[in-house]
């Protein structure tokens, strides 16, 4: 396949940053969409530029590094995957791709297509725990037995990879979905009701703070989402958090 | 000067581990508040570390070279993770993990190392179940559990298929908690290029932030390395693009001694190489083999028709199957350990039975599976089991909830349905079981430097088991380390800061910036990633899934040469004070140039089979591995100036409660 790339070049944070045109030849549909980028930045090597500047690390669709917007959607065309986990076959001969880093304010160009999540950090920091010593001298695993059904929800919730397809695919840049998603997982267990108040409260303060929006329901985080983070957890989160706010 | 003293306790091998905790010395809670340990790496081993030692009170500083310590590789581990809490009450003990573990590891693991680890697999259960992660449970609310290879009992718990997320997970909001007290002072983003040893002792590190390209020294009183294995030497691996041998290898140039670096695991359930363009290798977890049968056809004709394209499996009668692992090992069929499921994928390869373009795949059929569980699902049902639709449809639900991510996962990287036709799977470069040597307290043979989990080399001998992984990163970084560190930082209660100031750090830090300005200044003409994959053709080729001594003499030969041929033709674009990934993983690769030339000498020592080291010269006549009493023991290596160079020493394995056998899974 031949292409006409068309990616987002910015040498730092303070950099303004533009669209740069490159063309691609002999593309094979086998081919990652981050081995598509690996062909091209050899070439760019080979002729002495600067290669482009790209999270990744697992290329399995599980770390959550990768972070592309590609053609105006986080990780692409396909549903369900990660950037890394894109393959070229989803394009076409002479296909023209827009390669760009995730946009919000709470995560700021740091060169390239690479962005900084480090406020995800923070917001989970805030209260994304369970406090308990890792001493090992906790009770037997099997002394709570949890209903199958909310094992199973609280699973779902925590597949959650942290790559902020949700914050770049909204409108409002909220992170909603990935806040909700370490909350939903607490609130299923009965290990997480013993801070819940504090740890809702603590995550929406810490989330605010970092400049993320608000949510409008429009549901675009959950279209995108590579681990198909249900709706339903901002839901409970939005629950969790009028009744911590009664409380305190 | 270095030590190499194992230090197992004395005593019965059921109480070493508490006696040993009971005699070691101990840091007051107060005094803990005046020691500094540094942590690079943010894994299962790393992340579990920081943050119990931060909660014990010591100031802890944590290194990752990825943008969140979320993201190390430990993320990637699927299947599960081994513990001996005999749930399924089908005869599992702390014994009987610690007898398959080191049966498993072909008897070249330290007896006293893998006792302890089956002792505390027991409390990480329990651990990571108080911390909230979600593992699978059955319907009666308790935990669920599952086979691996080379064991006849369930002990593996799991999370789907994402086993290592979850508890990363755990271990990264345990680490949140301390970050958030202020304990743990977190380093994204940095890599540590050189450890900093002052009289004798190991009292820092020079890191380098991968954002701004500035070089920073950090100081403490004792550095603990988490930083993985060394996989990617071949190039193409399961490992994460980032993965590196870079901190173990900079410790071991300092004096930390290198153990059996030639043990690689090498996994047989991974999607096949596809072109010239691939960066990595996909894993299909092992729990496969629990519903997953293996086999090639056993006619050649049948081989090239489907080659052609002119046959599909699904066409090929059961007659004409050769379910090689269940023919050759009926006791574990499919579920061998991981060496001898990939040796004989590759002897069926080698004889002409692959079934893809390149001659080198084997199926995982899951057909059996699916139709055996809707039979009994439309039993439980009360529906109608000759219905073959409905039971195919039954079955698929099983075998989707069981593995759906995998089979998902599989479906997007080779396009084709595994629901519908066998997986095509070969195997890959997983693990390493060698690393860093390291005593009981897991300490190197430098002293206060510290190697936990894939970096060190102790507990899982030529051959790691199955979700044994998941099970020693915890464990060392969870209930050994925080333990065994005190016993030596007990003497540093009043040493006070350490200077960055002092001309240790200084000739570090040269040292390092030598290095950066010598790969940025090179100008050569090849990138880093043309030397990175001729180096792991080497490796794959010549120190692979078999070995004999003339490949691995002239392998030697090939990566130093290599090795030259990089210093002087390596091109790094960009410069050194900015975002400049090439140049790290220029630094990476100069790192593998050496360590993989100490792999072949490594292995070319060893004149047996053991495990994941098979040399053509040493086997059965059956093709099983030839072990050899003479080498029973753990090489370790001294950096004495260059790999070439390497001073061998050997620490003798002694097995007192376990009868050193054929390994026979027959």
């Amino acid at each position: 396949m031949n292409l006409t790339l068309k990616i987002w070049r910015q040498k730092n944070a303070q950099d303004a940053g533009k669209i740069v045109d490159y063309s691609l030849t002999g593309v094979s549909p086998d081919m990652s969409f981050l081995e598509m980028l690996d062909v091209l930045n050899q070439q760019l090597i080979d002729k002495g530029e600067e290669p482009i500047a790209f999270d990744h690390d697992c290329r399995e669709g599980i770390c959550g590094t990768c972070s592309l917007y590609i053609n105006g959607r986080a990780h692409g065309p396909d549903t369900k995957i990660t950037a890394c986990q894109l393959h070229m076959r989803s394009f076409k001969d002479g296909d023209t791709i827009y390669i760009e880093p995730w946009r919000a304010k709470a995560f700021p160009v740091i060169k390239d297509l690479i962005v900084d999540r480090t406020s995800f950090d923070r917001i989970q920091q805030a209260g994304g725990f369970i406090s308990v010593n890792t001493s090992g001298n906790t009770q037997d695993a099997n002394a709570i037995p949890i209903k199958k059904e909310n094992a199973d929800k609280a699973f779902d919730a925590a597949t959650c990879i942290g790559c902020g397809a949700c914050v770049a695919s909204c409108k409002n840049s909220s992170a909603m979905l990935f806040v909700s998603a370490k909350v939903s997982q607490f609130a299923l267990l009965p290990q997480g009701q013993v801070e819940a108040t504090d740890r809702v409260l603590n995550m929406v303060k810490q989330m605010d703070e970092e400049g993320f929006g608000n949510c409008t329901n429009t549901g675009a985080c959950e279209v995108e989402c590579p681990k198909g983070i249900s709706l339903e957890n901002i839901a409970r989160m939005n629950r969790e958090y009028l009744k911590a706010s009664l409380k305190a | 000067m270095s030590v190499f003293d194992a230090k197992t306790p004395d005593g019965p091998l059921a109480e070493k581990w508490t006696n040993h905790k009971n005699k070691i010395n101990l840091v007051n809670p107060a005094n803990k508040r005046l020691i500094d340990v540094i942590i690079v790496g943010t894994g299962l081993a790393g992340g579990s570390a920081a943050a119990t030692l931060a909660e014990l009170g010591y100031n802890v500083k944590a290194f990752c070279f990825q943008d969140s310590p979320r993201r190390a590789h430990s993320i990637a581990a699927q299947g599960g993770i081994n513990a001996a809490k005999n749930y399924q009450g089908d005869g599992d003990s702390t014994y009987r993990l610690f007898y398959d573990t080191v049966k498993g590891g072909d008897y070249r693991s330290r007896e006293e190392n893998v006792y302890r680890l089956a002792e505390v697999s027991t409390n990480i259960i329990d651990q990571c179940v108080a911390q909230g992660v979600p593992f699978a449970r059955e319907y009666g609310g308790l935990l669920d559990n599952r086979s691996f290879g080379g064991v006849l009992v369930s002990r593996t718990f799991y999370a789907k298929g994402q086993t290592g997320q979850q508890l990363l997970l755990g271990a990264y909001a345990a680490m949140n908690r301390q970050i958030a007290r202020g304990k743990i002072k977190m380093y994204t983003r940095h890599e540590m290029l050189d450890v900093v040893i002052v009289d004798g002792k190991a009292r820092g590190i020079i890191a380098r932030n991968l954002v701004t390209g500035e070089i920073e020294r950090h100081s403490a009183h004792a550095v603990v390395l988490g930083t993985g294995g060394y996989g990617n030497a071949f190039y193409l691996s399961t490992y994460a693009m980032g993965s590196n041998v870079t901190a173990a290898w900079k410790a071991h140039k300092r004096g930390a001694y290198f153990a059996n670096p030639c043990y690689t695991q090498i996994h047989p359930t991974c999607i096949p190489v596809s072109g010239d363009h691939q960066s990595k290798l996909t894993l299909m977890s092992e729990s496969l083999r629990n519903d997953g049968r293996i086999w090639v056809p056993k006619h050649k004709e049948d081989v090239q028709a489907i080659r052609e394209g002119r046959l599909k499996p699904t066409q090929i009668p059961e007659e004409n199957r050769d379910y090689y692992l269940e023919r050759r090992y009926p006791a574990f069929g499919n579920l061998v350990p991981r060496d001898v499921a990939s040796r004989a994928a590759k002897e069926r390869c080698d004889a002409g039975y692959g079934v893809n373009q390149t001659g080198e795949a084997v199926y995982l059929d899951f057909a059996a599976a699916i139709e055996r569980y809707g039979k009994e699902q439309a039993h439980v049902k009360g529906l109608d089991e000759n219905n073959k639709e409905l039971v195919q449809q039954l079955g698929k639900e099983v075998v989707s909830n069981k593995y759906g991510n995998l089979f998902q996962m599989y479906e997007k990287i080779v396009d084709q349905n595994p629901y519908e036709t066998p997986m095509m799977i070969y195997p890959a470069v997983h693990y390493t079981m060698g690393g860093l040597w390291c005593d009981y307290n897991l300490m190197t043979t430098v002293p206060g430097l510290y190697a936990i989990g894939e970096a060190n080399f102790s507990d899982h001998g030529a051959n790691r088991l199955g979700a044994s992984a998941l099970m020693q990163g915890l464990a060392d970084g969870y209930f050994v380390l925080p333990y065994t560190i005190g016993d030596y930082l007990a003497d540093d209660i009043r040493t006070g800061p350490i200077s960055t100031e002092s001309p240790e750090f200084e000739a570090a830090e040269k040292n390092v910036r030598d290095q950066i300005d010598r790969l940025i200044n090179s100008n050569g003409n090849k990138s880093v990633d043309h030397f990175h994959k001729r180096l792991g053709k080497i490796m794959w080729n010549k120190c692979g899934m078999s070995r004999n001594a003339e490949d691995l003499a002239s392998a030697i030969t090939e990566i130093r040469e290599l090795r030259e041929e990089f210093w002087k033709d390596v091109k790094v674009p960009g410069t050194a004070t900015e975002y400049n990934e090439e140049l790290a993983k220029a630094g990476r690769v100069a790192d593998f140039l050496e360590l993989g030339e100490l792999f072949a000498k490594d292995a070319l020592e060893r004149n047996e089979s053991c495990g994941g080291h098979f040399r053509e010269e040493y086997q059965t006549p059956e093709g099983e591995a030839l072990r050899d009493k003479k080498y029973q023991y753990v090489s370790a290596w001294e950096y004495v100036g260059d790999p070439s160079k390497a001073k061998h020493h050997k620490e003798q394995l002694e097995y007192h409660n376990i009868e050193v056998k054929e390994r026979s899974y027959k």
